[in-house]
């Protein structure tokens, strides 16, 4: 069972020197004009032989859900099918581009139609816009028709209320939407105070912004009498949709009332992640925002897909449609679950994440309840006072034993918080192998935790030095060094920027 | 596992949801084998007419490029393809240096100080870099020039619209597509932050006063939207005084994907970097004092600052980031030349068979260009791009939505992937025009 991770002494690409073999039908120079034209680029010519070993390399010092575990709670990290891959690198995806007439995009336009029908059926919602990118993206674009709602009904809402366990993107998507954010607290529970929010709404109340499954993986068992409280005060019912994993199939964002969501098509719908990207970031709305939703809209008009802009709509979120590459693994997706797959992807979520709480419980505290849904969040607080033991450090244990860690410190209202969310594609092999990681590293000699990560390919990383002294780039690299060397110059053989690789750990071996 | 918990069904695990809000099931079809899924979506999608197989003289910000198959071979990588945001940096190490090489080499071709691991596409760039001219300066107004792609205005004004912020164009002079300084320079009042300028801009001209634009603009914040293959020829904006570089990334290894995804290019002057949106990878040292590479300068971002945060943007463009990482190491220093140069010497060919067409007026303007160039049709260019269609050809991009007086106006684009055979199919269509 133990972990190694490739560790290989990787130059920066910026360092490597070599000979291009990249080339191109030859063509006549074409003059560029003298006040425009480039006269130096610092860029290596390389065999694609060595960039291939090096990104490679690189891989190999990388975790994916393809390599092991991966419970990063609020991040659904589940199994990403391969089918979606290999139909979203088809030429009709690939090669097409977005201007194109619509009479040559039939086929895209038509998928993009049938996706929107497909969410809007999962999520209760009656229309669905594509565009924007990625679940903050969407919550912006949300903000936006709730601003231009109110704006068309001649009312000045300002305010924006988010509880305290919200996703950090929730407030930063209002406040970056022009509206004032209004942080309430969670009671004993953990679940919307209903007292602070009859407190904190009020004529200036434009939405309150809530995910469903809240992070700590309680569900908002109030949340028709929280709907009648902010639409009571004239406020719209924003959705995050961030933890729909968690009820595909036993109850949805429609029924609950909402008015507006977002879905992660990178989470619930099994795209991947990318390291960080692409995502796509769906809005969908009830009928009366309907008009409101970016342009240009997809309609269906005596069989032929048409695109057309609406006069109420608030315009364009980014460039084109969306996602596209993303939108098609994720409509393969639902095609392969259908309506009974993605209820049994929902159940298994939920059971896998109760499943894997009662093994962790009383070793690590769970406050606020017993039943969770998709994701559970608990605390090391009594092992940090009795034996010193952090949730860093055990998240950074975790990764010794090769599986992802959770995601940590999140939410804020619980301290030393691990958040697990192992979704369905888990078997309870390895569930169980996680608890009994998770038992044994409350047992560790403190020392040994706070040494760790031992079997990954560096050892803790000094993230304080990286935020004091920048180095953002190759090229302020190669500046440190030269102040660093008191403005000595180091001659470039030809063969690598030694200049660089001297210097800075590569050249230990 | 439900003996587990002591329980007979899963529905027991939903019991805290109140009947008043379950429902039962989703109304969409039952589930497919993988098999059906497959031929089901190819079938759709096979009523796309593609690049692949018809000559493309589209472009307006996406661009059919050659992709070196490695490029493809990398970014496939599915250690890189199913990993998650690197907050974890001992076992992400791949993916941060990956990142790190990335904002190295935008550095480079930019002249930009400070890289972003990304933004979605050019569009939310502009808007970032828009929203970030007013954390610095405080200032109401963003300059932006009238030749500009619609969507772009559109997306700019909404990324803008939560600061309150106004947007102005200046104009540009009908017979070169150039900027108008002197309109620029009479409205960079005191009250703009930032002022907006595209090399090659919208109609694909090469501003040739791009330097001069610093002198013009006082203190306010000067923007460049770059096409990152035209600076393997081009001056880097940071030559030019440019503060803040955006560009649309996805000519650098990543396919048109029907718009999406995208990669916006972010890059800026290091002064600025503590109000830039957007993750950004730095260098440090691991506890045995090796090399090692982290997401940094987090007190930015929305998961530490929430509604204080520069922006909401957590979820990226990092496997696009990587393909341009990829794609520039392949190409290295003399192909990303080679690329920008066939890029300038197709469109020539491609201007020069336009201008032999009866009735067609090529070049419109009269001023260097990179690889795209309007021309004025003598029938509607929506229809047009639908005869073409009709005869297996995806022309270039009608005018009229983005710049109104220029209706009359087809946008056609060459790339390294032009052949001199896609040029005489357009032409032969084109000739028969009624």
């Amino acid at each position: 069972m133990s972990y190694r991770q490739a560790r290989y002494d990787v130059r920066l690409i910026q360092e490597m020197r070599g000979r291009s073999d990249f080339t191109l039908p030859p063509v006549e120079k074409s003059e560029v004009p003298e006040e425009l034209r480039r006269t130096s680029l610092d860029m290596p010519n390389l065999e694609e032989n060595e960039v291939v070993r090096h990104y490679t390399n690189l891989s190999q010092m990388n975790f994916g859900v393809d390599n092991g575990f991966y419970p990063l709670g609020s991040c659904t990290m589940k199994y990403n099918p391969k089918y979606a891959d290999v139909l979203s690198s088809l030429p009709a995806v690939a090669d097409v581009h977005p201007c194109e007439d619509e009479e040559g995009v039939q086929g895209s336009l038509r998928l993009m139609y049938e996706l929107e029908r497909a969410l809007a059926a999962i999520s209760g919602m009656d229309a669905v816009s594509l565009q924007p990118a990625a679940g903050a993206h969407g919550e912006l674009t949300g903000m936006l028709i709730v601003k231009a709602y109110h704006d068309s009904m001649e009312e000045d809402r300002t305010e924006v209320i988010v509880p305290d366990t919200a996703h950090g993107t929730n407030p930063a998507s209002a406040a970056m939407a022009g509206f004032d954010v209004i942080e309430i607290p969670s009671d004993e529970e953990g679940r919307v105070d209903l007292k602070a929010l009859e407190a904190a709404v009020s004529p200036r109340t434009a939405a309150l912004m809530l995910t469903n499954p809240n992070t700590l993986g309680i569900f908002e068992q109030d949340i028709l009498k929280i709907a009648g409280t902010v639409h009571g005060a004239g406020g719209l019912l924003y959705y995050d949709g961030a933890n729909l994993n968690a009820v595909m199939g036993r109850t949805n964002p429609g029924i609950m009332d909402f008015d507006i969501m977002h879905f992660n098509l990178h989470k619930t719908f099994a795209t991947p992640h990318g390291g960080g990207g692409p995502g796509a970031g769906p809005v969908g709305v009830k009928a009366f925002l309907e008009p409101f939703l970016p342009s240009p809209r997809i309609v269906l008009e005596d069989g032929l897909y048409r695109l057309v802009d609406g006069p109420k709509s608030i315009g364009k979120v980014r460039s084109f449609h969306g996602s596209f590459a993303v939108l098609v693994r994720a409509y393969a997706y639902i095609l392969r679950c259908g309506s009974d797959g993605l209820r049994a992807a929902s159940d298994g979520a939920v059971l896998n994440s109760n499943y894997l709480r009662k093994q962790l419980v009383p070793t690590y505290d769970m406050p606020f309840g017993e039943l969770r849904k998709h994701e559970f969040v608990v605390s090391a607080k009594k092992l940090k006072d009795e034996r010193g033991i952090t949730a860093m450090d055990i998240s950074k244990r975790l990764l010794d034993h090769g599986t992802m860690a959770p995601t940590v410190y999140f939410p804020s209202l619980v301290e030393e918080a691990l958040m697990i969310e192992p979704t369905e594609t888990e078997t309870k092999e390895t569930l169980d192998r996680f608890a009994d990681i998770m038992l044994r590293i409350a047992e560790e000699d403190p020392a040994v935790l706070k040494a760790s990560p031992h079997n990954t390919s560096v050892r803790r990383v000094d993230e304080v030095r990286a935020a004091k002294d920048l180095v953002l780039s190759h090229l302020q690299l190669k500046r440190r060094l030269a102040r660093d060397l008191g403005g000595m110059k180091v001659k470039d053989d030809g063969k690598s920027c030694s200049f660089c690789a001297t210097l800075i750990g590569t050249d230990k071996r | 596992m439900l003996k587990s918990l002591g329980i007979d069904s899963v529905d027991e695990l939903f019991s805290d949801i109140p009947a008043s809000v379950r429902t039962d099931g989703i109304e969409i079809p039952p589930g497919m084998s993988e098999m059906e899924v497959m031929r089901y979506v190819t079938d759709m999608l096979s009523a796309n007419v593609t690049a692949y197989d018809h000559p493309c003289f589209m472009g307006g910000g996406v661009y059919r490029r050659f992709i070196p198959s490695a490029v493809k071979t990398i970014v496939s990588r599915s250690e890189f393809v199913t990993s998650y945001t690197p907050y974890q940096a001992e076992i992400s190490q791949g993916m941060l240096q990956t990142l790190f090489e990335y904002q190295s080499y935008v550095a480079e071709l930019t002249g930009m100080e400070v890289v972003n691991s990304s933004n979605y596409d050019a569009a939310t760039a502009l808007g970032e870099a828009a929203a970030m001219c007013h954390r610095v300066n405080g200032r109401g107004k963003f300059l932006i020039p009238q030749l500009i792609n619609c969507d772009k205005r559109s997306v700019l004004r909404n990324y803008v619209r939560g600061a309150g912020m106004e947007i102005v164009e200046y104009a540009y002079d009908p017979g070169t597509g150039e900027a108008d300084l002197d309109d620029m320079k009479r409205k960079a009042d005191s009250d703009v932050g930032g002022v907006y300028v595209e090399v090659p801009n919208f109609l694909g001209v090469l501003d040739r006063q791009a330097a001069e634009v610093k002198a013009v603009i006082g203190d306010a914040l000067l923007v460049v939207g770059v096409d990152p293959i035209s600076l393997g020829l081009l001056k880097a904006p940071g030559d030019y005084g440019a503060d803040i570089v955006i560009g649309e990334g996805q000519s650098l290894g990543s396919p048109m994907n029907f718009g999406g995804p995208m990669l916006g290019l972010f890059g800026c002057r290091q002064e600025l970097v503590r109000k830039m949106p957007g993750r950004v990878v730095g260098l440090t040292k691991d506890a045995e004092g090796r090399r090692a590479f982290c997401l940094t300068l987090q007190t930015r971002e929305q998961h530490v600052r929430r509604s204080k945060a520069t922006s909401n943007i957590c979820t990226n463009e990092a496997l696009m980031a990587v393909a341009a990482a990829a794609y520039l190491a392949i190409v290295g220093h003399d192909g990303l030349r080679d690329v920008a140069r066939s890029n300038m010497a197709n469109a020539r060919k491609l201007r020069d068979a336009l201008a032999s067409i009866k009735r067609v007026e090529c070049p419109v303007l009269d001023a260097p260009f990179f690889n795209e160039l309007p021309a004025r049709l003598p029938i509607k260019p929506e229809k047009l791009s639908k005869v073409l269609l009709r005869n297996g050809i995806i022309g270039g991009i009608p005018l009229a939505k983005h710049v109104p007086e220029m209706g009359d106006c087809m946008l056609f684009a060459a790339t390294e992937m032009t052949t001199d055979r896609d040029i005489e199919r357009l032409v032969a269509a084109m000739e028969v025009m009624e």
